[in-house]
């Protein structure tokens, strides 16, 4: 049994170990929409990547990517609220997604597995593709730590300071992306955001500083693909789902701890 | 003859159709400070932005010192408490100074109390100051402040005042700064502008305060609608609220602070 989800449980691990630091900033900057955005354009990518015939993953990467790009670009003009433009860029690219997959004739796509993740479908060669990834979002997230910080806390300050602020928000976004292409494969595009936000949430009260909060962010995310994984096993539940409410639980057990600051 | 820091040259804003700044034309020299004046809307911290770089002007030449480092204060500054962040750890991120530096600089600034806490937690009043010492750890050539006056109250403003003049005694820094307060500013200033989408006049703060230009922003004068009280106090109000005994009535019994005849 254990070779059959070690794959997955790799993928979980390195997913969550890096979602830890980039989450942190989804929490910080109220920006966890953006993530669902992010979640649902990956869809597009898995059609997309069904008419070019390429892998999906190519196609999730192609899409989130470009949708990042295109979000840190629009948000720059007033008329529509940056929210707004979440939500229709977010079921915009999700409707388009979905009708494309139905065209494509001749090709069954799982679509419960792309919403909520296929633990099966994980293998081996995903880990080598996947931790050479991780290793790169892991140098990138530590090169822009802090600008990003400062960035968050007041990006005119930041200018003024000399910081190429639009570059660096827009390597942070393209790691998003990245990210959630990778995490798709695990728990599937509709809960990925939540391995990106309850972790740091949960870590919240834990933390004194940005990189304790990261750090245990990342350990509360590890610990969920554990216990999650196990559940799905013991239980015969879905995985993602799983993952998700050893998340929420972890989280629950963080808020009877006293606040720290 | 000195060669300006900044200087601006015939520098027009127009954001969305909208003209906001008109030929401004200003010239600050190494170690002057400056005070922008003028009622809300006139522009000035679109100037302060033109200074700083932040925005680009729609005609005219910003010039600026080979060199100029420039610590900036910005007017309001939130930041989440979903952040972990001590005085400390904030002001670290300003170019990583080292352990002694950031004590200098809150010391310099009379807030080497704060420097353990987390920064959501200090008062507006340390606030502003913290903000101060992060702008004086890039050792500036020139200081820029939105309005660090702002919601202090006359003994606050005092202290501030006092401590501005004593950064550029000790450092030789320029200020340029916005005051909230049409009426009082810094009596260190060595040039003022009042502004009002143009230069309405400039000069020495005397010379400003008799120019027709200035007056004119008032319908009648201010005289009518304000006058001064005048309070006996037995002490005061400390630049962190704190009470404060004077030294002339320091012989007094204890009566809770408020003595008045």
């Amino acid at each position: 049994m254990i070779e059959i989800i070690a794959p997955a449980l790799i993928i979980g691990l390195i997913l969550t170990a890096i979602a830890g630091p980039l989450g942190s900033f989804i929490v910080w900057g109220r920006m966890s929409y953006f993530g669902d955005t992010l979640a649902h354009s990956a869809l597009l990518g898995v059609a997309l990547g069904l008419f070019l015939s390429l892998d999906p993953i190519v196609g999730v990467i192609i899409v989130t990517v470009s949708v990042a790009i295109l979000l840190s670009t629009l948000q720059k003009q007033r008329n529509i609220s940056s929210d707004a433009l979440l939500g229709i860029v977010a079921h915009g690219t999700l409707a388009l997604g979905l009708v494309l997959v139905s065209l494509k004739e001749g090709v069954r796509v799982d679509l419960l597995g792309l919403l909520f993740g296929d633990l099966l479908a994980v293998t081996f060669s995903d880990t080598l593709w996947v931790g050479g990834c991780a290793l790169l979002l892991a140098i990138i997230t530590k090169l822009i730590w802090n600008p990003l910080l400062n960035i968050l806390i007041n990006s005119d300050l930041a200018r003024a300071e000399g910081l190429p602020v639009d570059k660096i928000r827009m390597i942070y976004m393209i790691c998003l992306a990245l990210l959630v292409a990778i995490g798709m494969k695990v728990v599937g595009a509709l809960l990925i955001t939540a391995l990106l936000i309850i972790p740091p949430a949960g870590a919240r009260r834990l933390a004194n500083t940005p990189e304790q909060m990261a750090l245990f962010a990342s350990l509360i995310g590890m610990s969920s693909i554990i216990l999650g994984m196990l559940a799905s096993l013991q239980w015969d539940t879905p995985a993602g789902p799983s993952i998700v409410l050893s998340a929420c639980l972890l989280f629950s057990l963080t808020l009877t701890r006293g606040s720290q600051s | 003859m000195t060669t300006p820091i900044v200087q601006l040259d015939d520098i027009c804003l127009n954001i969305r159709g909208q003209s906001l700044l008109n030929h401004i034309n200003m010239a600050l020299n190494p170690g002057e400070i400056m005070t922008v004046i003028g009622p809300n809307g006139a522009g000035k911290s679109s100037l302060l932005k033109i200074v700083l770089g932040l925005y680009k002007p729609s005609s005219g030449k910003r010039r600026i010192h080979k060199g100029l480092r420039i610590g900036y204060m910005p007017q309001k500054l939130q930041i989440d408490q979903s952040l972990p962040l001590t005085v400390q750890r904030f002001l670290a991120l300003a170019g990583n100074p080292n352990r002694q530096d950031i004590e200098a600089a809150l010391h310099d600034v009379n807030a080497l109390q704060t420097i353990t806490r987390p920064i959501q937690s200090i008062s507006g009043g340390e606030f502003q100051r913290v903000l101060l010492a992060r702008a004086l750890l890039r050792n500036p050539t020139l200081l820029v402040l939105d309005e660090p006056a702002q919601g202090v109250d006359l003994h606050g403003q005092q202290e501030l005042y006092q401590l501005l003049a004593g950064i550029r005694d000790k450092r030789q820094c320029a200020i340029l700064m916005v005051s909230h307060d049409l009426h009082f500013v810094m009596a260190r200033t060595d040039q003022v502008i009042c502004l009002n989408q143009h230069v309405c006049c400039s000069g020495t703060a005397d010379s400003v305060a008799n120019h027709p230009e200035y007056l004119a922003l008032f319908d009648q004068g201010i005289e009518k609608d304000f006058a001064v009280y005048t309070h006996h106090h037995d002490h005061h109000h400390n630049i962190h609220g704190d009470v404060v005994k004077d030294e002339t009535s320091s012989s007094h019994k204890q009566c809770s602070g408020h003595h008045h005849d």
